[in-house]
C-alpha cells in the first residue's frame, strides 16, 4: 500500500534548488531523446546550449530574447502569488503593442527625446487596461478570470490584424498587411554597434527592482502573499481583496504591455501581425520555473530564452527538428513539477496488511 | 609547460583546420515560415531544397521561423555559419533580410514574394501564378452550373487581386453570366477558418470552389459538398479525387538549382526574378479526366499559348468594376501595372477590404 503525506518542513534551499534540479534532469533527459534520434546526446546538446551563447552576438540575443519574458514574468508573479490566475498576457503584450504602436505612427516622421518615453509609457498603459478588464469583471461581476483574459487574447489579436490590414497599413506597401517602420525617434536605442541588444533591458532591470520592492518591503507586498496563502486569512486581516485584485492585474498588464512596446520598438520596428511568437504564453512557465521570485525570474528567462537560440542552432548544425526546443520546455516545467510534488508530498511505502488481502 | 604547449598548438591547428574546412565548402540556407510537413506553401519550398541537395551540394534549412524578431537572428545565423547563397521564403522576412545582407558583402541572399533589393546582394523571386489561374477561371467558366465561383482569398495584396482578376477575365471569356463571390480570411494557413468559407460560399451557391490558402482543408469540403475544387501550391489531388479538377504547383526546383550553381560558380548577379508557365515555376497538376476530354485538350492548349507568349492573363480591353477601362483592347497589361494591381475588373462582386 502506498501513502501519501503532506510533508510540513521544507528547507528554503532546496526549495530553490529544485529547479535547478528540474534544468538538469531536463538536459539528461534531452540527451535521451537526442540519443533515440540518431544524434551524439553530447554534440546536440552541446549545440543546444553552448554553441547559441559562444560569443558576443549570441548572448546579446540571449538578452534579446528573454527580455519580454522576464517582464512578462515578474508581472505574471504578482497575480500567481496572490492566486489570481492571469492567462492572458499574450492579449495585454498585444494591446500594449497596439497602443504604443499607434503612438509611434501618430509621431511617425517626428523628432525629439520624448517620443520615445510617450511611446513607452502608453504601451505600458495599454496592456494595463487591457488587464483591468478580467480584474474588474471578476471582482464586480464574479466571472472567472482564467476564461476572461484568455478569450481576450483573441480579441486583441484580431484588432491587431484589422489595423495592420486596414487602417494603419503602409500607404506604400502594396497592401501587405504592416505598418510603416517607425522613425528613428521612435526607436529603442541600441547599446552596442552590430548587437541588438537595447535599453529594454534598463526599463527589464529597473521593473525587477520595483517588484522586488513591492512585494517584500511594502503592505501591499504583505497582503498579495498573505492572499496567496490563504485567502479567508485575508479576508479575517481585514484587506481589501477587490482593489488588491485589480492593482495585481494592473500591474501584471502594464508589465506585459512593456514588453509588447520593447518589441516593436526594439527588435521589430513597426507593427505586424506576428509581434509576438507567443511570449505571453511562454512567460507562464518563467514565472513557475522561477519560483514567483524577481530574482529567480531572472535566471528563468535566460535558460527558457537559451531554449529557443539552441533549437535554431540545433537545426542549422545538426538539422535537429526544430520542435525540440518546445520539448525541452516541456520538460522543464514537467520536471519541475514532479519534484515539487514530491518536495510537497511524502510518499509512504506501507507493507500490505494481512486483513487487507 | 611542453605538454601544455602541445595542447594549444594541436587546438590551433585543429581549429584552423576546422574554420578552413568551413571556408571551402559551398552551402545553400533555407528559412521556412511553416512547418516542412504543410502540403502547401513550405513543402514546395522543400521540395526545391531536396533538387538542390541531389545535385550534391550542401543545404541547411530552419522551419517555423517566426516573422517578428526572431527571422533576423535566423538569417543572421545561417550567413554566420558559412552559408554562401540564403532563400528567405516568406514575405515576413523581407526586411530582416536586407538588414543582414548590408552586414554579410559575400553572402548572396534571394528573398521570395519581396520588392526591396536593398543591397547589390540581395535578389528577390516569385512566380506568376495568375497564368495558373486563368487555367482555373477557363475550366470553372465551363464546368459552372449556378454561374457563381466561389473564391476564398487570404490578403488583399496585389498577388492576390491578380489571381481573383485572371480567373474571372478567363472565366467570362467562356461563359459572360459568371459571377465571382470572394471571402477573405485574412490567414494564409487555417484549416478551421478555410473550410468555414468554403461552407459559406457553397450555401451562397457557389458549384466551384477556389483557394488562394495553403491547407487541404477547402478542396475537402468541396469534396464532402459534391462540387468541383481546385488545389493550391503542391498537387491536392489526393485530399479530394473526386473534386479535384487540377491544383496550380509552385515548382521552385529549377530556380533553386540554377541560383545554387550560379553562386557556386561565381555568376550569381542581383535580379527580380517573376517566372511563370514558361519556366516552370507555376505547373499545373494533372486534369481530371471528369470534365471531359474537349475541355481537357482545351486547356491544354490554352496552357501551351501562355507559356509560349501568344495569350496573355490579361489582354485588352479589361474593365474596372465601374466600368471604366483599364486595359485598352488589343493591349495587354505590363508588369508594372500587374504588380500594383489594387482594383477588381468587372464581374468581381464586393469590395477589397481597405
Amino acid at each position: 500500500m502506498i501513502k501519501v503525506e503532506k510533508r510540513n518542513d521544507i528547507s528554503r534551499s532546496i526549495y530553490f534548488l529544485t529547479p535547478v534540479l528540474a534544468i538538469f534532469l531536463t538536459l539528461f533527459g534531452g540527451g535521451i531523446i537526442f540519443f533515440i534520434l540518431g544524434f551524439n546526446p553530447i554534440e546536440a546538446l552541446k549545440f543546444f546550449f553552448i554553441t547559441p551563447i559562444s560569443d558576443l552576438y549570441g548572448l546579446s540575443e540571449l538578452l534579446v530574447k528573454a527580455t519580454p519574458l522576464c517582464l512578462i514574468a515578474i508581472g505574471l508573479s504578482f497575480c500567481f502569488k496572490s492566486n489570481n490566475w492571469n492567462i492572458g498576457a499574450e492579449g495585454q503584450l498585444i494591446f500594449g503593442g497596439i497602443v504604443g504602436g499607434g503612438v509611434a505612427l501618430l509621431f511617425y516622421n517626428h523628432d525629439g527625446f520624448y517620443v520615445l518615453p510617450i511611446i513607452i509609457l502608453s504601451g505600458a498603459f495599454g496592456g494595463m487596461l487591457f488587464a483591468m478588464i478580467p480584474a474588474i469583471l471578476k471582482t464586480y461581476f464574479n466571472t472567472n478570470e482564467i476564461l476572461v483574459s484568455l478569450m481576450l487574447v483573441y480579441v486583441a489579436k484580431l484588432l491587431l490584424d484589422y489595423l495592420v490590414v486596414g487602417p494603419w497599413s503602409n500607404p506604400e506597401g502594396f497592401n501587405f498587411p504592416e505598418t510603416r517602420q517607425f522613425s528613428e525617434s521612435a526607436r529603442m536605442p541600441i547599446l552596442f554597434d552590430g548587437l541588438r541588444i537595447h535599453a529594454g533591458i534598463f526599463i527589464t532591470l529597473i521593473t525587477v527592482f520595483l517588484s522586488w520592492l513591492i512585494l517584500y518591503k511594502t503592505y501591499l507586498g504583505f497582503q498579495i502573499k498573505v492572499s496567496g496563502l490563504s485567502l479567508k486569512t485575508a479576508k479575517y486581516a481585514g484587506f481589501k481583496g477587490k482593489t488588491m485584485i485589480i492593482i495585481v492585474f494592473m500591474i501584471s498588464g502594464a508589465c506585459a504591455g512593456l514588453a509588447g512596446v520593447g518589441e516593436i520598438t526594439g527588435p521589430i520596428g513597426q507593427l505586424h501581425r506576428n509581434i509576438s511568437p507567443d511570449y505571453g504564453f511562454t512567460a507562464i512557465i518563467v514565472a513557475f520555473l522561477g519560483r514567483l521570485n524577481p530574482i529567480g525570474i531572472i535566471f528563468a528567462s535566460l535558460i527558457v530564452a537559451l531554449t529557443y537560440l539552441g533549437a535554431e542552432t540545433a537545426q542549422i548544425f545538426l538539422q535537429v527538428p526544430k520542435y525540440t526546443g518546445q520539448v525541452f520546455q516541456g520538460m522543464i516545467l514537467f520536471f519541475l513539477l514532479g519534484s515539487d510534488y514530491l518536495l510537497f508530498f511524502k510518499i509512504k511505502f506501507l507493507g500490505l496488511k494481512k486483513n487487507e488481502l | 609547460m611542453y605538454k601544455l604547449f602541445l595542447r594549444s598548438l594541436i587546438s590551433v591547428l585543429f581549429l584552423l583546420g576546422f574554420s578552413l574546412n568551413a571556408n571551402a565548402e559551398f552551402k545553400v540556407g533555407f528559412v521556412y515560415v511553416g512547418p516542412t510537413g504543410d502540403h502547401g506553401w513550405t513543402y514546395q519550398h522543400h521540395e526545391g531544397r531536396n533538387a538542390v541537395e541531389a545535385l550534391g551540394i550542401k543545404t541547411t534549412y530552419v522551419e517555423s521561423v517566426p516573422e517578428g524578431a526572431d527571422a533576423e537572428r535566423v538569417i543572421r545565423q545561417l550567413a554566420q555559419s558559412g552559408h554562401d547563397l540564403i532563400f528567405t521564403t516568406s514575405f515576413g522576412y523581407m526586411d530582416p533580410t536586407n538588414k543582414v545582407a548590408k552586414d554579410f558583402p559575400n553572402v548572396k541572399f534571394e528573398h521570395a514574394t519581396g520588392y526591396k533589393r536593398e543591397h547589390s546582394n540581395v535578389s528577390t523571386y516569385s512566380a506568376r501564378f495568375y497564368e495558373g489561374r486563368t487555367l482555373l477561371g477557363h475550366m470553372a467558366g465551363k464546368m459552372t452550373k449556378t454561374n457563381t465561383i466561389g473564391y476564398i482569398a487570404s490578403f488583399p495584396i496585389p498577388e492576390v487581386i491578380r489571381g481573383i482578376n485572371a480567373m474571372t477575365l478567363a472565366a467570362q471569356k467562356v461563359n459572360p453570366d459568371i459571377k465571382t463571390k470572394i471571402v477573405w480570411v485574412f490567414t494564409w494557413y487555417d484549416p478551421g477558418k478555410e473550410s468555414e468559407a468554403a461552407q459559406a460560399l457553397i450555401d451562397q451557391g457557389a458549384d466551384i470552389i477556389m483557394q488562394h490558402t495553403d491547407s487541404t482543408a477547402p478542396v475537402q469540403v468541396a469534396e464532402k459538398a459534391g462540387v468541383w475544387s481546385f488545389g493550391q501550391a503542391s498537387d491536392m489531388q489526393r485530399f479530394a479525387p473526386k473534386s479535384i479538377l487540377t491544383s496550380i504547383i509552385d515548382d521552385w526546383a529549377p530556380y533553386y538549382v540554377e541560383r545554387s550553381i550560379a553562386a557556386r560558380d561565381g555568376t550569381w548577379k542581383q535580379q527580380d526574378t517573376w517566372h511563370g508557365l514558361k519556366e516552370g515555376m507555376v505547373a499545373m497538376a494533372p486534369y481530371n479526366s471528369a470534365m471531359g476530354s474537349d475541355l481537357v485538350k482545351e486547356v491544354e492548349q490554352l496552357q501551351k499559348d501562355l507559356a509560349s507568349g501568344k495569350a496573355h492573363s490579361f489582354t485588352g480591353p479589361i474593365y474596372d468594376q465601374k466600368g471604366n477601362i483599364l486595359v485598352a483592347e488589343g493591349a495587354v497589361a505590363d508588369d508594372g501595372m500587374l504588380a500594383g494591381m489594387n482594383v477588381y475588373v468587372k464581374g468581381v462582386e464586393g469590395d477589397i477590404p481597405q
